[in-house]
């Protein structure tokens, strides 16, 4: 009894605390316990302050991207800290929130940020997540810039979404490209069962390869959380395939490519933009040379300036941060989101969700990924991948290709 | 004590709803200041449906079954499919187009739910029949594999002009306005409670006391199972409908094997076989989920940090609530008993006199007077 | 399909089917004495590829091995003690919660503590070696699953039949109250079952790990399911049964999967389950149980 009891009334001091501090937080202030806000925000010095909301996983499968993202808006953050509009400056704030990789959360986590008030959204890393919530941001007439989410159902239909990266049909396209550029005559693709992101991209490749005049010889699906893929590899060895595609998150990465190897299949194993990821390398270890990615962007060949800067800028950031000084192609995108989003900004001259959208669709500037400029759709108008390799343990970079 | 006559009981009940209303209104008027705390309440509203549906089935009738989220799936899918503004649907299946069957069918969304419950008790219907018959163990795994089964299917790419496959279904139509949301969140709950007060919810729980016994009594057993089944996955599935048109986009991953133990854990908290209690505990989850967000962000007193405090914390507290509810306070918050206005009368007098006791009872401090223990 | 392809997908499905049978026995023990499914069973298999991963990196594999069976066992009495022990005497249903909610537990700590995302498996250096057999390719550790797995069937069966605690444990399966009459101390068969169990899955851990090569907190729960599919299958309460339905299983995913049917491998276990249910409850090798009113 005595035991029901203690734990009867720690529990409810725990809710009572924990009420206090939600209470805070939904007041949009926050205390440093209650707050979601992770840049450190001096208690206001006077002058005002525009809120950019950061939309990203930081847990779940995809956490690691998303905190990657996180880190480009956020070193952004400290490299452009305010705006000026209507000759007042303003002194952005970043108001960061989890969506966990899964849609449910996703719609929680963008129903906060717009009791927050904020007047853009960056985000998020995850076409998944970012189609669900773009409903909600379009309702509420908030503008959101993707950074990294490929898939072109993100920005269709809706008007307050918009991009900086390049989308599925073209990078499905330029692995194709690729793939026949250098003799593959065939090819098979393996494509995640339920996840939207890797069938819309391999189903991207198998019309483009297909029409350059090569052959899918086999298509293979995995669950999710499936780690046996020896049978579906079994039956893409028998067809013995020129080049394998399997777009596919970092979890399954490499498993794919280390049971492959094992099998002795020795074909290349491409993939989309999600396996460019340390960890990628780190879990697949030897079997990993070899493999070709397309990409956003790689820090050995500098687009422009404000790449060069960005490059050795961010570097030290990430020094000071505990990373590892390899510059993820999806923290210079979340950088570039932030640039375009402070033009567009400035551009429309208010805090006022509508009008920054406006400007948004005008917004043309030279980001760390290239010139960056927005179509009809709110898709970036892009015409340039990154090719990549691992090699020697290290992603190397390729080639750049446009479409033909 | 004076038992407050049924006639105040009435007036209470009426003063309470509208209160509720009132509140309802307010939110109403200044929707997009308080958007996070509106999403909060309808999800809670609609996982309350769908809990009350699990505990029909589970607290009522005795039916352990975890199959809730495939239930859900379909209720979800078809509320999607017929009301996704025909428009738009050509860019939604945007792979391999949609089915010419289902291209042009559209309705009202109150008719889609129905449509969607009914889809859903009709799938009941047939799972039922080999199902039922299992013992409780059996009957569990069994309904979570045909969950499992469900969603297969669901994300198969052979359906992919029906469900668009692995690409997920968007642009569903919100609600309207509050007023709907929590006003079928109500319709359905109070249906529930109109059932279990029938002679059907006696046989119900006849059939969860002693399913001998009453088979002795005459109660056809398997038609009484079904008939809980069946009507219980009718409003899981219209739950699914609703979260549907409040999620705006959904996909088979949404209806995995967690959505279920979510809202077991719900049931489990508010008491099984008490209606009050699962309302109560999916407003006291799903807030509290939102609420202990702060457990994941690094905490620091007084510059100190504390390092327990990162992402995933907050779940592994769930956790262990969960455990410990399962373990300390098996039978929840209410039990097996409703709300009445007696009981809360009674509840808010008798709050100083617990709250002393159990403080002198952890001090260890002897009890002035020899009281009957109504904990158990 | 060519030959090589043939035999290929047989060894990967017999390599699986012998990871498969050794956590479902754990299933089978544990339900044949207190009738009740370990949810929890497929995520301490799941901590036991933590336990190795943190093993390896400070010591060497022979020290590793041992410690991880060790921590895995460790950690099964210590579930059996504080989740399912207080509630012998509850209701059915509330066991069941308890092993869900340990179930879930176990995966939300693997999240906060190691992060969702996958861990590389440490490669014990001889096990991964491959061997090419005419057109078949696999590392040892596939063509060892299936040999160690009847091997310790083999020893687990001279346990149950030829020794004292053996005995016991059939005694407490067969008829609980009077086992417990006849001065069995029940709670240290409860605990031996669970010892024994969470050993196996240590074992079964080990060798489907060192195939998959990566870890991640999901990887217990959907193989774990599967598995009691499996002892289910064979007739809970007996361990050929278990065995035989695990090779079964892992045999019928892998086939599923070859013919071009990867989307229905996961929902093929529950067709399976269903089909054996409706057929003959008591599984493959199960025994008659009458329901005394």
């Amino acid at each position: 009894m005595k035991i029901k009891n203690l734990m009867a009334l720690t529990m409810t001091a725990c809710m009572g605390v924990s009420l206090l501090a939600g209470c805070s937080t939904t007041t949009g202030g926050g205390t440093a316990a209650g707050s979601d806000t992770a840049s450190e925000a001096p208690a206001a010095s006077g002058g005002k302050v525009i809120k950019i909301g950061v939309f990203e996983p930081m847990t779940g499968e995809n956490g690691g991207g998303g905190m990657q993202e996180a880190y480009g808006a956020r070193y952004a953050n400290q490299v452009h800290p305010t705006v000026t509009i209507d000759g007042e400056e303003y002194r952005i704030e970043l108001v960061e929130v989890d969506n966990k990789s899964d849609k449910t959360e996703a719609v929680n986590a963008a129903q906060k940020l717009v009791s927050e008030n904020v007047s853009v959204v960056i985000g998020s890393y995850g076409s998944g997540v970012s189609i669900a919530a773009g409903q909600i941001f379009e309702d509420a007439r908030i503008p959101a810039i993707g950074a990294s989410c490929t898939n072109p159902q993100v920005t269709q239909g809706n008007d307050y979404y918009f991009r900086v990266c390049f989308l599925d049909p073209f990078q499905g396209t330029i692995m194709a490209n690729y793939a026949m550029d250098n003799g593959a005559q065939t090819a098979a693709v393996i494509t995640q069962l339920g996840d939207d992101y890797s069938s819309g991209l391999g189903s991207f490749f198998k019309s483009a390869f297909a029409e350059l005049g090569g052959t899918i010889v086999s298509e293979e699906q995995f669950q999710t959380n499936q780690t046996d893929f020896k049978a579906i590899l079994s039956n893409i060895k028998a067809q013995n395939p020129d080049i394998i595609f399997a777009p596919s998150s970092i979890t399954t990465a490499p498993l794919i490519i280390k049971q492959a190897r094992e099998l002795g299949i020795t074909a290349t194993i491409a993939a989309g933009d999600t396996w460019e990821n340390s960890t990628v390398i780190e879990n697949a270890g030897d079997s990993a040379e070899g493999v070709v990615l397309s990409t956003f962007f790689d820090e050995a060949e500098p687009a422009n300036n404000e790449a060069s800067s960005f490059i050795t800028g961010f570097k030290a950031y990430l020094k000071d941060n505990g990373q590892e000084e390899i510059i993820p192609a999806v923290s210079a995108l979340g950088y570039d989101a932030y640039l375009c989003a402070v033009k567009a900004i400035e551009d429309a001259g208010s805090t006022d969700g509508t009008a920054i959208c406006e400007a948004l669709k005008n917004v043309s500037l030279d980001g760390v990924t290239g010139s960056i400029s927005f179509d009809d759709n709110g898709d970036a108008n892009k015409d340039m991948a990154f090719i990549k390799t691992i090699e020697n343990g290290q992603f190397k970079f390729l080639t750049t290709t446009t479409i033909k | 004590m004076k038992k407050i006559s049924s006639y105040k009981n009435k007036i209470l009940t009426l003063l309470a709803l509208l209160i509720f209303i009132g509140i309802i209104h307010f939110l109403e008027i200044n929707k997009s200041q308080y958007s996070y705390q509106i999403s909060i309440l309808e999800r809670s509203a609609i996982y309350a449906v769908v809990a009350v549906s699990m505990n029909l089935l589970t607290g009522f009738t005795g039916l352990f079954s975890l199959g809730q989220a495939g239930f859900m799936a379909i209720g979800a899918y078809v509320t999607a499919i017929l009301t996704i503004p025909v428009d738009k649907r050509a860019s939604v299946y945007y792979v391999n187009g949609i089915s010419p069957a289902i291209a042009d069918s559209n309705c009202p969304f109150w008719l889609a739910l129905i449509i969607a419950g009914l889809a859903a008790a009709a799938t009941a219907a047939l799972i039922g029949i080999p199902v039922l018959r299992l013992k409780s163990d059996y009957l569990a795994i069994a309904t979570l594999g045909f969950s499992e089964i469900i969603r297969a299917v669901i994300a198969a790419p052979q359906l992919d002009t029906i469900t668009n496959g692995s690409y997920g279904l968007k642009s569903i139509p919100g609600f309207p306005n509050l007023y709907v949301t929590f006003g079928l969140c109500a319709l359905c709950i109070f249906l529930m409670i109109l059932l279990i007060h029938s002679s059907y919810g006696r046989a119900f729980k006849a059939l969860r006391e002693d399913e001998t016994a009453a088979q002795a009594m005459g109660l056809n057993l398997f038609r009484y199972k079904e008939l809980s089944f069946v009507i219980s996955s009718f409003f899981t599935g219209v739950g699914g409908g609703l979260l549907a048109m409040f999620m705006r986009s959904i996909d088979s991953k949404t209806f995995s094997i967690s959505l279920t133990y979510d809202i077991l854990l719900i049931v489990v908290l508010g008491g099984i076989g008490s209606v009050t209690g699962s309302v109560l505990g999916s407003f006291l989850v799903t807030a509290g989920r939102e609420w202990l967000r702060f457990f994941d962000n690094p905490l620091s007193i007084g510059g100190v940090e504390i390092p327990l405090f990162r992402s995933g914390f907050r779940m592994v507290i769930f956790s262990i609530l969960l455990m410990a509810v399962v373990l300390f306070y098996r039978r929840g918050i209410m039990g097996s008993n409703e709300f009445t206005w007696d009981g809360l009368g009674r509840l808010i007098v008798s709050i100083p006199r617990r709250l002393a006791d159990s403080i002198r009872r952890v001090t260890g401090k002897k009890r002035k007077e020899h009281r009957h223990n109504d904990n158990e | 399909m060519s030959l090589t392809t043939f035999l290929q997908h047989c060894l990967t499905g017999i390599s699986l089917g012998g990871a498969y049978a050794l956590i479902a026995i754990g299933y089978t023990l544990v339900y044949g004495i207190l009738r009740l499914i370990n949810f929890a069973h497929g995520d301490i298999f799941m901590m036991a590829g933590y336990f190795m991963i943190f093993a390896m990196s400070s010591f060497p594999w022979f020290i590793a091995v041992p410690v991880v069976l060790l921590a895995t066992v460790l950690l099964g009495i210590v579930i059996e003690k504080v989740a399912y022990r207080p509630l012998r005497t509850a209701p059915r249903m509330s066991a069941m919660i308890s092993a869900i909610g340990v179930s879930y537990l176990l995966q939300n700590l693997a999240t906060y503590l190691f992060t969702a995302l996958p861990k590389g498996y440490p490669e014990i250096p001889f096990l991964k070696k491959i061997f090419r057999i005419g057109g078949l390719s696999a590392s040892l550790v596939t063509f060892l699953t299936p040999v160690l797995t009847l091997i310790i069937v083999y020893v687990l069966m001279v346990l149950i039949n030829k020794t004292k605690i053996g005995m016991a444990m059939r005694a407490v399966s067969r008829d609980y109250d009077t086992a417990a009459l006849m001065g069995i101390k029940i709670n240290h068969v409860i605990t031996f079952t669970f010892a024994v169990g969470s050993l196996l899955a240590a074992v079964g851990s080990l060798l489907y790990f060192t195939d998959r090569m990566t870890v991640f907190p999901f990887s217990g729960s959907l193989p774990g399911l599967k598995c009691f599919v499996a002892a289910v299958f064979g007739g809970i309460g007996s361990i050929p049964g278990a065995v035989i339905g695990g090779f079964i299983l892992g045999l019928g995913e892998t086939a599923l999967v070859a013919m071009g049917y990867s989307t229905f491998s996961d929902a093929f276990t529950f067709v399976l389950l269903i089909i054996i249910l409706l057929i003959k409850p008591t599984g493959l090798f199960g025994e008659k149980i009458t329901d005394k009113v």
